[in-house]
């Protein structure tokens, strides 16, 4: 299944002379939108269209990027112990198996955001840059020394952001800090197309009328999303799965290989959720 | 059903409430004003313009927008007509003779409607006034 995705899709980047990669920065200031679940399938995604990637968790002491990519069990070192100097880079990167172009840098599980010097940290990010297609940077929640750790190093950031008025005012407040020197763009995450239809949900066009951002993609809220999750596998790698597919389309984006206007999740129909069911 | 019928007597979908709301909290958010300052804000606005001219205060509206980069303002204020003696601009810190004060209050009579008459300031006749020949009456 996860071969399949591989070889289906056009490999982009992987046979060209080496330029540096994109740092871009998943982010949102509110907790619980989405974007460690947002950054281990958009890596996963361009991995899997033959684009080197390292993903990045930038939050020290509240790690759950590793989990959600089902390689918890193999994280041995992390990205304190590689900024210290305890171990090199490469003993720190763990590989994916599933998609071999994928690296993870695990955060420090048990130390603090304010041990992380901002410097070198974008130093480590601008390290990655040189030897990667694509450096995914999961940011904490908030606006304290996380968020401006995480985003040091980034010249593009990704702001994930529910239909909901809290996610709405805090990713507004992100772009604000996020500065006018990075290219920007939105992901509205867990949209319930029935519920905007009945207006008891935000539009992607009430969220983008507030934060005038360039829409990068939606992702529906769909049950396959915590079914993967639970098994440690990105959902990006279910070709079956309509919001995996959200993801691949999200991830050709970023290539450039897709420059059609996002799609927006539509209402299931009723052998759709007949036959779509997932567990 | 429900819906039908929170439709029917007009009442507003959550969607609609929470989009306003927003609205309204970023514009506090972005000029870091408290939404009392901002209401007092327009009241001065109103009361300084209609000091030269004579304005619908039922009908003012001063909305507030959010641009790509800031926030822009909008006021739109039906004009009745010319005050019959507009107050002249305050003048400059060194020329100190004789003008009066301009009010501190939108309206001292306390429900938002400006004062439409003013006392003859003395040194009326002599200032220039080329702001005001570019202000036309809106026909009502």
């Amino acid at each position: 299944m996860i071969n399949q995705v591989v070889q289906d899709e056009v490999p982009v980047a992987g046979d060209l002379p080496r330029v540096r990669g994109r740092a871009i920065v998943v982010t949102s200031g509110k907790g619980g939108v989405g974007k460690t679940t947002t950054t281990a399938n958009l890596g996963t995604a361009l991995a899997a269209l033959g684009a080197s990637v390292v993903l990045v968790d930038a939050d020290v002491g509240l790690r759950n990027l590793d989990i959600v990519l089902g390689l918890e069990a193999r994280v041995r070192h992390h990205v304190l112990d590689v900024l210290e100097g305890l171990v090199t880079l490469d003993d720190a990167l763990v590989t994916d198996k599933r998609v071999p172009k994928l690296r993870l840098l695990a955060a420090a599980q048990t130390r603090e955001k304010d041990d992380v010097d901002t410097v070198a940290f974008r130093d480590l990010i601008g390290t990655l840059r040189d030897r990667f297609d694509y450096v995914l940077i999961d940011c904490p929640a908030g606006i304290e020394k996380g968020f401006v750790n995480a985003i040091a190093g980034a010249d593009e950031a990704i702001v994930v952001c529910t239909p909901e008025v809290a996610a709405v005012r805090d990713a507004d407040r992100v772009v604000g800090l996020l500065g006018d020197d990075r290219k920007v763009e939105l992901i509205v995450n867990r949209l319930r197309p029935a519920l905007v239809r009945k207006g008891k949900m935000l539009s992607v066009e009430d969220v983008n009328d507030i934060l005038h951002l360039p829409l990068l993609g939606v992702i529906a809220d769909a049950p396959d999303v915590i079914v993967s999750t639970n098994r440690g596998q990105p959902v990006a790698l279910d070709p079956a799965s309509e919001v995996g597919e959200s993801y691949r389309a999200i991830a050709r984006r970023i290539t450039g290989q897709d420059r059609a206007a996002p799609e927006v999740p539509r209402e299931k129909t009723f052998f759709g959720k007949l036959f779509g069911g997932r567990s | 059903m429900i819906e039908f019928l929170n439709r029917l007597f007009g009442r507003e979908p959550s969607s609609q409430t929470a989009k306003e709301r927003l609205k309204l909290v970023l514009l506090s958010d972005h000029l870091s004003l408290a939404p009392d300052v901002i209401e007092a804000l327009k009241r001065d606005l109103f009361e300084v313009i209609s000091r030269y001219v004579e304005i619908d205060a039922a009908n003012c509206d001063v909305t507030f927008e959010q641009r790509e980069k800031q926030v822009a303002m909008m006021a739109n204020i039906p004009i009745l007509g010319m005050q019959k003696r507009p107050v002249p601009p305050a003048p400059p810190a060194s020329h100190t003779n004789g003008s009066p004060k301009p009010p501190r209050k939108a309206s001292a009579n306390g429900n938002g409607t400006p004062r439409r008459r003013r006392r003859k300031p003395p040194q009326q006749q002599t200032m220039p006034q080329p702001q005001l020949a570019q202000v036309s009456p809106q026909p009502t």
